[in-house]
């Protein structure tokens, strides 16, 4: 069992959450992620280190709550525990050698592209953030953002806080503007992604995603988040999680994601009907 | 007197067309009456062939004699002099090519029922006596061992005899390897697999589950800074193969690995568990071994209206255990045998919707000395399916090579070893499917055994 030290609601529908699993921190590093289980019927499911602390022996996970297993773990407190907890998986962020970086971030992915863009601003890579959010109630981490880059623009669908407009506009602006990254690294829903690699790849600039994609075990067992990158199959959580973007296959990245939209949308009723069917 | 029928004694099962519905035990075991019956088959051979056909080396005649006299408990203390797990073996192990394969009753007949005995027994044991075996002092000398499959299980039971003080590192969240993701549970009821693990644990043997080796803690760390002075690495061959033809990225294809951990580790088929499945109306389960019996066989009882089997060769080329092949086609699965699948072909949404095959002929032995399957030409079919399982095997996991400093493995992926199960790398040991690709549960018990008798003589050398 794995006890949450601390639970901080981020907004509405995100909230992090720090889980006491030394042997996860001791080498945790951003890019990766961990599985984890709320209770002994739980589904594993994966979700990407946002922090992680080595003394104290935390490691902090950032969710949305999208179906019955986000949202039988935000109703846990701090002090409570969670049945698993596994990590760290898939390969790490590569940042060596990049001098200017931009980040690009949408919605809960700026949860794990906060700490990638954290860890390339202390290495001394000059870091670009551009966030974006459909509106301003779900803003998150701008003020890490903040203090980790040296240029931050902010973007919401509506226009109710920053700019308005979607973080490829703002991205395309940038690059219009003159300036040179090394490197584009985008995480986010697979759309947003999708149209990020697709405006980098006009420009010729070297673009890294992060896939996110169903899976089981996350060591390399069941094959169930395979993809297919530069017309190979490669599997997400031991090859991953992060690729080059210009060779993802994001049509069927989508597709494959929803395989159980239906089941998820069951599920998620029945617990929000506090377990009875059809309520 | 012996006697002398020329049949073994049949196994109660449940009938075929109520299993095929429920995920309960099939076969149910001998009773008493049947047990002694079956065990005064056995002639007492003087050079005892069966125990020469025993991955372990039980003394078969030995505790079939005790089965015969009526002391069950007896013959348990003799089965578990060699094997750390009977009520498994009793259950998965291939017995029919290996000892039943080597008993004189066989010439002329059937074999003694040795499996079924070596199972009676064991549940007698579990069921009349729920002591746990006492823990062995210790001899302070600290093993690691990477996963909790047979191999790493076989392994720290004989460790832990001995003395030493074993922690097993497991990357689930449930030790017992492919004997609780893989292995269903109408062939191996888990709560058999829990009381195993449990009588483990009794004897002093620690399980980390949630331990990923090669990433959470390497196995260099393990003996440098962990205090370990011996590593067993049974971490089994679980990487899944797909075919690498069109159409393997529709919704509905899966691995079997992916199939059967849904199914039977998360419980998919149960009301309460939160893991998806996909419940196929028509299934197609690529592959014809046992594991493509067990997932076809899962897929029956998850509600299927059909479920094929389709395999590139012929009838006795299927490398299933015969006994599982029966199974099946008793449950109403379909064989396609000498078929081929060239393309999934899916519908607008994504979703399986068929799947097109090719019939194969014969042609000359290959290198496996295996009659080459041969396509012919325009035969090409279409076939409707909503799920496709591919079951073509699995290769070692490349997570401890890639993070273990100087050991070595062959081209595809197994770890080399000696006849002891030494690595390359001094102090680090190997067994089971990581070193042989995927083999049989008893092969891997061997290994383990084996490797722990190895470990024993290491350490012991290197504190003189």
């Amino acid at each position: 069992m794995y006890k949450i030290v601390d639970k901080k609601v981020l907004n509405s529908t995100v909230t992090r959450m720090d889980i006491e699993a030394p042997l996860v921190a001791r080498k945790a590093q951003p890019g990766q992620f961990i599985i984890l289980r709320v209770d002994e019927n739980g589904e594993r499911i994966p979700l990407t280190v946002a922090d992680y602390d080595r003394e104290k022996g935390t490691v902090s996970i950032i969710f949305q709550i999208v179906g019955a297993t986000t949202e039988k773990l935000n109703r846990l407190s701090a002090g409570d525990y969670i049945q698993d907890f596994v990590g760290p998986l898939g390969r790490a962020t590569h940042t060596e050698g990049l001098k200017k970086v931009a980040v690009v971030g949408g919605g809960v992915g700026c949860a794990i592209a906060y700490p990638v863009a954290k860890k390339l601003h202390e290495s001394g890579c000059e870091v670009h953030s551009i966030i974006g959010f459909r509106t301003k109630d779900l803003i998150i981490l701008k003020d890490e953002f903040e203090a980790n880059s040296s240029k931050l623009v902010l973007m919401t669908d509506d226009g109710s806080a920053g700019e308005k407009g979607l973080v490829t506009d703002a991205l395309k602006r940038l690059i219009e503007s003159g300036e040179k990254y090394d490197e584009v690294i985008t995480i986010g829903p697979l759309v947003m992604m999708k149209f990020v690699c697709r405006l980098t790849k006009e420009y010729g600039i070297k673009t890294i995603a992060s896939m996110n994609p169903i899976m089981i075990d996350g060591t390399g067992m069941c094959g169930g988040c395979r993809l297919t990158v530069d017309g190979k199959t490669v599997f997400a959580c031991v090859d991953g999680p992060e690729f080059d973007g210009h060779k993802i296959d994001f049509d069927e990245a989508i597709a494959r994601g929803s395989m159980y939209r239906e089941f998820e949308r069951e599920a998620h009723c029945r617990l929000m009907n506090g377990g009875k069917e059809n309520a | 007197m012996p006697n002398m029928s020329l049949k073994k004694n049949e196994m109660p099962s449940q009938a075929p067309d109520v299993r095929n519905k429920n995920f309960d035990e099939v076969a149910l075991g001998y009773t008493e009456e049947m047990a002694l019956d079956e065990a005064k088959r056995c002639l007492h051979c003087k050079n005892k062939p069966c125990v020469s056909g025993c991955p372990v080396g039980i003394h078969i005649p030995d505790f079939i004699a005790k089965v015969a006299e009526g002391d069950f408990e007896g013959a348990y203390k003799i089965i578990t002099e060699s094997s750390s797990l009977p009520a498994v073996c009793g259950r998965v192990c291939p017995q029919e090519t290996q000892c039943e394969s080597k008993c004189v009753r066989g010439i002329k007949g059937e074999p003694v029922a040795i499996g079924r005995l070596e199972r009676f027994v064991a549940d007698y044991h579990n069921k009349h006596f729920k002591g746990m075996p006492e823990k062995v002092k210790s001899n302070s000398h600290r093993v690691a061992i990477v996963g909790s499959g047979p191999a790493g299980l076989a392994c720290a039971g004989d460790l832990a005899k001995r003395g030493y003080e074993v922690t097993i590192y497991e990357a689930l969240h449930t030790a017992g390897g492919v004997l609780v993701y893989g292995i269903p549970e109408f062939r191996l009821p888990k709560d058999i697999v829990r009381r195993e693990i449990d009588s483990l644990k009794a004897l002093g043997v620690k399980i980390e589950t949630n331990a990923v080796v090669g990433k959470a803690v390497s196995v260099d760390e393990l003996l440098d800074d962990f205090g370990y002075e011996a590593v067993f690495v049974g971490s089994g061959a679980g990487l899944p193969r797909f075919m690498n033809i069109p159409g393997e990225h529709f919704k509905g294809v899966y691995s079997a690995n992916e199939f059967l951990t849904r199914v039977n580790l998360m419980k998919a088929y149960k009301e309460d568990s939160d893991t998806p499945i996909r419940r196929g109306k028509r299934v197609a389960v690529v592959g014809g071994g046992n594991v493509a019996m067990d997932a076809a066989r899962c897929a029956l009882r998850l509600g299927a209206d059909e479920v094929s089997i389709i395999y590139r060769r012929g009838e006795s080329e299927l490398p299933a255990r015969h006994e599982e092949i029966e199974h099946a086609k008793e449950e109403g699965i379909v064989f396609r045998l000498l078929t081929n699948p060239v393309e999934i072909i899916g519908d607008e949404q994504g979703f399986v919707k068929a799947i097109k095959c090719v019939r194969m002929t014969l042609g000359e032995p290959d290198a496996s000395g295996r009659r080459r399957p041969v396509e012919e030409k325009g035969s090409e079919h279409l076939i409707d399916v909503d799920t496709v399982i591919i079951s073509i095997g699995t290769s070692p996991n490349p997570l401890i090579k890639s993070t273990t400093t100087g050991l070595e493995t062959e081209k595809w992926g197994g770890i080399i070893v000696n006849e002891g199960g030494a690595t390359s790398r001094e102090g680090v040991f190997a067994g089971g499917d990581a070193v042989t690709g995927a083999a049989t549960v008893i092969l891997a018990m061997g290994a383990g055994k084996t490797a722990a008798e190895s470990i024993d003589k290491y350490i012991k050398s290197k504190n003189k």
